[in-house]
């Protein structure tokens, strides 16, 4: 569970937000939304334990190592989408074998590409495989930075439809998007400055 | 494991989770120590000139020449302090970085900000004075000695905090990366130090050094004291009134700032 | 220390599918001692005075030309933030790419310093010290190197930058490398310098990693 006091941010001498405070229970998925540089991007990155310049606290209780995919996407343009999911599971500190992360990428359609780089795939393809994380980790919390952007109408269904069995089996989601999301168990914060 | 709680020193006393003192707390936050230092500089500035004139006239005026290098044995009363106070700077800095990154406290990320070029500038005075002090004695602008090149070194050092300060103006996490290179350069001055004097004593000395006098007349270290207390004071001075307005600079937008009276 | 090996395994890979990282910072600097023949004369005497010297610019160009791609691109692609979220600490991380930094730059120019050492007129004895320093300087420059990269990541200031920042840091090294391979070129023991050197490497290796992985963390907080 995902507990938030006080929180208060300022960038470049703008106030981001100021005494914010909220709860994100476990199975419930937060979306925050706002204008654009309302801040949240940098709320998700405060929430993932990225950005330090904050007044306020953060507590997240049990769940440590949050699952979080940003702008910047966390590929190797040189490294085949494969290598690049069996190093995040590494980093992760999860074993896995080749099987899992093939089937990982099937489940977002790009069983086709395991051996591509991700450097010579379209925006979209590598959201994709980006995405595919979310089939391959364990991580219990996921704060996911516009999943949306950049996939198509059916990579959405695909991803609604693994946020919504997260949610189902425990997990916290924290995401922003500018788009409404079909999903059970939403809570909503805006931002505004 | 990871941290996931994280509280940040306020400015307001209160908010701080930390057991540091509550006068050091105070102090450390940027509006008690703007009005604290209003009253000292002052005191600090009148300071810093008595000491400074009364040197200058003693060391340059009435202390002894001395019996190998004469009257050029003068320009030992401004070289010598701007070097010791310089070599103090970086350490003040590099303490100032350690507290920074440990505390979060606000003053002294300002404190290792402005301390820097005062520090740059008096190593640059050390360096030019130890060259102009070099012409007569050695007969040549530079030498490669060991003081002269380790006093180059720290001008490099600061060189590099100054520049990092300044990639990025008003950045928080400059700031950190900041104190992080003060604190790295801090542990490696001692081994700098170390490395050159060893080297210089490898390349064979050549006659003496500058500041080396077997042993020094009250005539003339005390006037050198002075200065040294001078140039410590001007130190203080000059830095504290960087500070000030570097507070300003950051807290313009707060209300303590706009409702001081513009003079 | 599973994930050191990774790290270690990942970063060479990479290397190796983009040679040019490692391969443009050694002829670079291969290039700039190449001209010192050229610009005071090849008379042995002269060349065999300052090969030391000459060698060691070589060893710090080198380091410091790749260390400033040492975390670029990861912090760009955004895998740095991988590593600072994961499960895995982040200073074994850390320990990896240093390791895999030292292997493509430090110990290449390690290996080729006997070459230089023959091109500028350096005897046996000096060779085998210039290698055996080289062996054990290069790694520190690595290490102190990367807490220069880390601090300066993501300030789009490139290479001059970290240069400012850290050449002043490799000076005790260079000093004592170079006495080293003067030493052994005279003929004298060199025991003392080769402790020397190894003790600084040691405390690099302890806490240069540490500084690093605070400065990761500091500059993605950003």
């Amino acid at each position: 569970m995902l507990q938030v006091n006080n929180l208060s941010c300022e960038r470049a001498n703008r106030e981001l937000f100021r005494n914010l405070s909220f709860e994100v229970s476990r199975g419930v998925a937060l979306r925050i939304h706002g204008l654009n540089g309302s801040g949240k991007t940098t709320l998700l990155r405060i929430l993932a334990g990225l950005y330090q310049e904050f007044e306020g606290d953060v507590d997240w209780g049990e769940e440590h190592y949050p699952l979080y995919i940003g702008h910047r996407r966390g590929l190797k343009a040189l490294m085949s989408a494969r290598e690049n999911l069996f190093w995040s599971a590494a980093i992760n500190g999860q074993k896995t074998k080749l099987s899992e992360v093939d089937e990982a990428l099937r489940q977002v359609s790009m069983g086709g590409y395991v051996d591509i780089a991700c450097g010579s795939m379209s925006e979209g393809q590598c959201g994709r495989v980006s995405l595919a994380r979310l089939f391959l980790l364990h991580n219990p919390v996921w704060i996911l930075d516009e999943p949306f952007n950049a996939i198509d109408s059916t990579g959405v269904q695909c991803l609604v439809e693994r946020i919504n069995k997260h949610l189902s089996s425990g997990g916290i989601l924290v995401l922003s998007s500018h788009v409404e999301v079909p999903l059970t168990n939403l809570q909503e914060l805006e931002l505004r400055y | 494991m990871k941290r996931m709680v994280n509280r940040k020193q306020k400015t307001e006393p209160g908010g701080c989770a930390l057991k540091m003192g509550n006068f050091f707390h105070r102090l450390g936050s940027p509006r008690p120590f703007y009005e604290l230092s209003g009253v000292v500089l002052p005191v600090a500035g009148v300071l810093t000139l008595i000491s400074l004139v009364v040197g200058s006239i003693w060391a340059l005026g009435f202390a002894p020449p001395d019996y190998q290098q004469g009257e050029s044995v003068r320009i030992m009363y401004i070289h010598v302090p701007s070097a010791i106070v310089a070599q103090s700077s970086y350490m003040m800095m590099g303490i100032a970085g350690v507290i920074f990154l440990i505390w979060r406290i606000k003053i002294a990320d300002i404190a290792l900000q402005c301390a820097a070029p005062i520090g740059a500038s008096l190593t640059f005075l050390a360096l030019v004075t130890g060259a102009i002090w070099g012409k007569p004695t050695w007969g040549a602008w530079w030498v490669w000695d060991a003081r002269l090149t380790s006093t180059l070194v720290l001008f490099f050092l600061f060189i590099g905090v100054i520049v990092l300060r300044s990639a990025k103006d008003g950045s928080e996490a400059v700031g950190r990366a900041t104190a992080m290179l003060a604190v790295v350069g801090l542990v490696n001055l001692p081994i700098i130090k170390f490395s050159v004097d060893w080297w210089f004593t490898l390349h064979q000395p050549s006659s003496f050094s500058l500041t080396e006098s077997p042993s020094m007349p009250a005539e003339m270290w005390l006037p050198l004291l002075v200065m040294v207390i001078g140039f410590y004071l001007f130190f203080f001075f000059t830095w504290m009134y960087r500070v000030r307005t570097e507070i300003l600079k950051r807290e313009h937008r707060s209300q303590w700032v706009r409702s001081i009276d513009d003079v | 220390m599973r994930i050191i090996l990774l790290t270690v395994k990942r970063d060479l890979l990479l290397y190796f599918r983009k040679p040019g990282d490692i391969f443009n910072p050694l002829a670079f600097s291969l290039l700039v001692i190449s001209l010192f023949p050229l610009g005071v004369g090849p008379s042995a005497d002269i060349l065999g005075e300052i090969s030391a010297g000459i060698i060691w610019v070589a060893a710090l160009l080198t380091t410091l030309f790749s260390i400033d791609l040492m975390f670029k691109e990861d912090y760009e692609d955004g895998t740095l933030e991988q590593m600072i979220l994961g499960r895995e600490p982040l200073l074994l991380v850390v320990y990896g790419k240093i390791i895999a930094q030292w292997l493509v730059g430090g110990l290449v120019i390690t290996l080729l310093s006997p070459l230089l050492g023959m091109m500028f007129y350096v005897n046996t004895d000096g060779i085998l010290a210039t290698v055996l320093a080289l062996m054990l300087a290069t790694p520190t420059m690595t290490l102190i190197g990367s807490i220069g990269a880390a601090l300066t990541l993501g300030l789009n200031k490139g290479g001059v930058l970290i240069a400012i920042l850290i050449l002043p840091l490799y000076l005790p090294v260079l000093i004592l490398g170079v006495a080293m391979i003067d030493t052994a070129t005279a003929g004298d023991n060199y025991a003392g310098h080769v402790l020397w050197l190894a003790a600084i490497l040691a405390i690099s290796i302890g806490f240069a990693p540490l500084a690093t992985e605070q400065g990761i963390r500091i500059s993605l907080s950003e």
